[in-house]
C-alpha cells in the first residue's frame, strides 16, 4: 500500500508498539499482560511497518529471520525449564532471584520464570511474522 | 525421578531447535540423528527404570498431583517411549538420504523432531489436558511436514488430514471440559478413582463415547478411517513412515489408557461398541486395500485394518486380551514405518510407487526383496515373525470368552492381508519392469544407499527378534495390561501411598 500517511504514522506507531509489547511482557508476571500478549503487540508493529513500507522493508529491518527468532525463543523457554536441574529441582520450577532483598523488602525479583516468559513472547513474535511475511509475499 | 521422565521430552525439542537453527548445512542433519540417539539412551534408562519400580512419576514444576502436570511412565507408557525413540532414529537415519537440501531447508528436521517430543509427550503425560496439548502439538508439526515442498496432491491431503483432525481434537476438548465439571480433576490417575464414584454414570458413558470418537479419529477406526488413506501417500517417504507408525497408534494408546483405566464402569455398552468397531475397522481397512494399486496406498489400508486388531484386544477387555493389544501396537508400530521405508527404496531404485509401472525387483535387487519379505509376512502373521505372536494372542484371547466371529473376523483378515503382501511381492518384485529398467540398487548414490537401508535391516532385525523370542516381549505385555486393568500402582504412585481407598469425604462429593 502505497500511503505517506500510514508511512508516516506507522514510523512512530511501530517504534510505540515495540515499546508497549516490552511493557506487557514485563507486567504480565502479576497483571494481565505476560510473553504470549507481549508477542502479539510486538508481531502487530512490524505488521503495520510490513503493510506501509513492503514486506521486503519489513523483513531488512527485522535483521533475522523470523523463524529463527521463534525457534530461539523455543530454545530460551527450554533452557528456563532446564535451568531447574541445577538447582536439583523438578522440570520447570521456578527458580527466584531477589536482587538487593533485605528484611521487610522484596527487592527486584528476577527469575526462571520471566525467562520462560521472554522465551514465549519471541515464539509467538516470531511465528506471527513468519505467517504474516509469507502470506504478503503470496499476494 | 522427575528427570529421567522429563528427558525423553526436553531432548526432541532442544534437537529441533539446533537442527532448525543449522537447517542450511549438513550439520542440521547430523544434530537431528545425534538427537535422536540421545533420545534412545534417554527412553532406555526409563524402560530401565520403570522394569525395576513398576511405575515411575513426576510432577512437572514441582506442583503436587492432582493439582500439576504429572509426568507417569508404567510399563506401557515406557514401552511406547522407547519404541517412539526406536522409530525416530531409524526414520532420522532414513532422513539422511531422503530428505533433500530444499525440505532440509524449510525446516524438515525441526518439525520431525517436535513431532516426535509430541508423541513422547502424549505417552508420558498423567493428565488429560496435558494429552490435549501434546495432541495439538502432533497435529501442528505432522501438518507441517505433511505439506513440506507443497506438491499439489500434498495440499489435498494436508487439508483433510487438518479438518478431520480439528474436529478429532473439538470433540476431545469438550469431553475433557465436561469430565473436569463432574469430576473436578484432569488427573488420570484421580480420574480412576473419582469417575467410578460417580453417581450419573449415564452421563459418564456420553462423556466416554466423546473420548471414544476423538480418539477413534485419532486411531483411524471404522467409519472415522478416510482421512488417512486420503493423506498418507503423499508426503516424503521418511514422514510417510514416521506418520504411518506412530501417529495413528498414539490414537490407540489413548484408547487404551482411558478405557481401561477411566471408563471401565459400563463396559458392556462401550466395550461392545469397540468390539463392532474392531471387527469393521479390520474388514473395511484390508478390503480397502485390495482394491489399491499404490504401494502407499496399499500400505495406508493396512495401517487401518491393523488398528482393528489393536481395539479388537481393548474391547475384548480380559488380561489376556489387552496384553495382546499392547504387544500388537509395539511390533506394528517397527513392521509399519519398515514397510513405508522399503515402498521409499523401491520407488527409488524402480522410479514409482505405483505397482503397474514398477518390477524386477526381485531379480536385480534381491537383498530389498529378502528386507520386504520380512515386515511384509510379519504384517500378515506368518510364524516365527512378530506378527504371528500378536495374531495369535489375540485370537486365542477371543476364543477364550467365545468370541467365535471376531476370531474368525481376525483370522480371515490375516488370509486377506497376505493377498494385499502378495500383490505387492507379485507387482513390485516378481514380475519384469514394464519399461524394462533394471531397478538395481546401485542406481541410488552410495551414500545415500547406506542411510536408506541401515534403518531397514535394523527395523527387520528387531522383527525377527521379537518373532524368535517373543516369551520376555509377551510377558512384558502381560504385566502392561495388568498395570491397566488394577491401576492401583499407578494411583498410589502419583497420588501418594494413601490414595486408596479413596478418602471418605471425596468419596462422598463425588456423589
Amino acid at each position: 500500500m502505497n500511503s505517506i500517511i500510514l508511512r508516516a504514522g506507522t514510523r512512530y506507531l511501530s517504534a510505540l508498539l515495540l515499546v508497549f509489547s516490552l511493557y506487557m511482557l514485563l507486567r504480565g508476571h502479576n497483571e494481565p499482560g505476560g510473553g504470549f500478549i507481549g508477542g502479539l503487540i510486538g508481531a502487530i508493529g512490524f505488521v503495520l511497518f510490513a503493510i506501509a513500507s513492503g514486506v521486503a522493508d519489513a523483513r531488512r529491518s527485522l535483521r533475522v529471520q523470523p523463524q529463527n527468532i521463534a525457534m530461539v525463543g523455543l530454545g530460551i523457554a527450554l533452557i528456563a525449564g532446564i535451568a531447574a536441574a541445577l538447582f536439583g529441582d523438578d522440570l520447570f520450577t521456578g527458580q527466584w532471584l531477589f536482587l538487593g532483598a533485605a528484611l521487610g523488602e522484596k527487592g527486584l525479583p528476577l527469575s526462571t520464570v520471566l525467562v520462560f516468559d521472554i522465551g514465549v513472547y519471541l515464539v509467538v513474535f516470531g511465528s506471527i511474522l513468519t505467517l504474516v511475511f509469507a502470506m504478503e509475499e503470496e499476494i | 525421578m522427575s528427570w529421567i521422565l522429563a528427558a525423553p521430552l526436553v531432548l526432541p525439542f532442544l534437537t529441533a531447535v539446533l537442527s532448525f537453527l543449522w537447517r542450511h548445512s549438513p550439520a542440521g542433519r547430523r544434530i537431528s540423528v545425534a538427537g535422536n540417539v540421545a533420545l534412545l539412551v534417554a527412553a532406555g534408562a526409563l524402560l530401565a527404570a520403570v522394569l525395576d519400580e513398576g511405575v515411575v512419576a513426576g510432577q512437572m514444576g514441582g506442583w503436587a498431583a492432582p493439582f500439576g502436570i504429572t509426568l507417569v511412565a508404567d510399563y506401557l507408557g515406557a514401552a511406547m517411549a522407547m519404541i517412539t525413540a526406536i522409530t525416530a532414529l531409524a526414520t532420522a537415519l532414513y532422513a539422511m538420504g531422503d530428505i533433500d537440501e530444499h525440505k532440509a531447508g524449510l525446516g524438515f528436521h525441526a518439525l520431525f523432531n517436535v513431532l516426535i517430543g509430541g508423541v513422547t509427550g502424549a505417552f508420558l503425560t498423567g493428565d488429560l489436558f496435558n494429552l490435549y496439548v501434546w495432541f495439538e502439538v502432533m497435529l501442528i508439526s505432522s501438518f507441517g511436514l505433511l505439506v513440506l515442498g507443497a506438491s499439489r496432491a500434498q495440499i489435498d491431503g494436508g487439508i483433510k488430514y487438518v479438518t478431520l483432525n480439528l474436529i478429532s481434537t473439538i470433540l476431545f476438548l469438550s469431553g475433557v471440559g465436561l469430565l473436569y465439571g463432574m469430576t473436578g480433576t484432569l488427573n488420570m490417575a484421580d480420574l480412576a478413582r473419582v469417575v467410578p464414584a460417580l453417581e450419573d454414570q449415564g452421563l459418564v458413558t456420553t462423556v466416554a463415547m466423546l473420548f471414544m470418537i476423538a480418539f477413534g479419529v485419532k486411531a483411524a477406526v471404522f467409519p472415522l478411517f478416510f482421512w488417512l488413506p486420503a493423506s498418507y501417500h503423499t508426503p516424503a517417504y521418511a514422514v510417510s513412515a514416521v506418520f504411518a507408525g506412530l501417529l495413528t497408534k498414539v490414537g490407540v494408546y489413548a484408547l487404551i489408557r482411558v478405557f481401561t483405566m477411566i471408563f471401565t464402569e459400563d463396559t458392556g455398552y462401550t466395550h461392545t461398541i469397540l468390539l463392532w468397531v474392531a471387527g469393521l475397522t479390520m474388514i473395511t481397512g484390508v478390503l480397502g486395500a485390495a482394491a489399491q494399486n499404490d504401494m502407499r496406498k496399499i500400505l495406508s489400508f493396512h495401517i487401518v485394518s491393523q488398528i482393528g486388531y489393536m481395539v479388537l484386544g481393548l474391547a475384548l477387555y480380559t488380561p489376556l486380551a489387552v496384553a495382546g493389544a499392547v504387544f500388537y501396537v509395539v511390533h506394528h508400530i517397527i513392521v509399519k514405518a519398515n514397510l513405508f521405508l522399503i515402498a521409499g527404496i523401491a520407488e527409488r531404485a524402480a522410479g514409482s510407487s505405483d505397482l503397474a509401472r514398477i518390477g524386477g525387483l526381485y531379480k536385480s535387487a534381491p537383498l530389498l526383496g529378502a528386507l520386504f519379505l520380512v515386515p511384509a509376512f510379519s504384517l500378515a502373521g506368518f510364524p516365527p515373525l512378530s506378527g504371528f505372536w500378536a495374531k495369535y494372542v489375540l485370537v486365542a484371547a477371543a476364543l477364550d470368552v467365545q468370541g467365535w466371529l471376531v476370531a474368525g473376523v481376525a483370522l480371515l483378515v490375516g488370509a486377506l492381508t497376505i493377498y494385499s503382501m502378495t500383490k505387492i511381492w507379485a507387482e513390485a518384485f516378481w514380475k519384469a519392469h514394464p519399461d524394462g529398467v533394471e531397478p538395481k540398487l546401485t542406481r541410488i548414490g552410495t551414500a545415500q544407499r547406506r542411510w536408506l537401508l541401515a534403518p531397514v535391516i535394523g527395523l527387520a532385525a528387531l522383527t525377527m527378534l521379537i518373532g524368535l523370542f517373543p516369551q520376555p516381549f509377551i510377558g512384558f505385555a502381560e504385566t502392561a495390561a495388568q498395570q491397566l486393568l488394577d491401576p492401583s500402582d499407578y494411583i498410589r504412585t502419583v497420588l501418594g501411598a494413601d490414595a486408596l481407598p479413596m478418602p471418605a469425604d471425596l468419596a462422598e462429593e463425588a456423589s
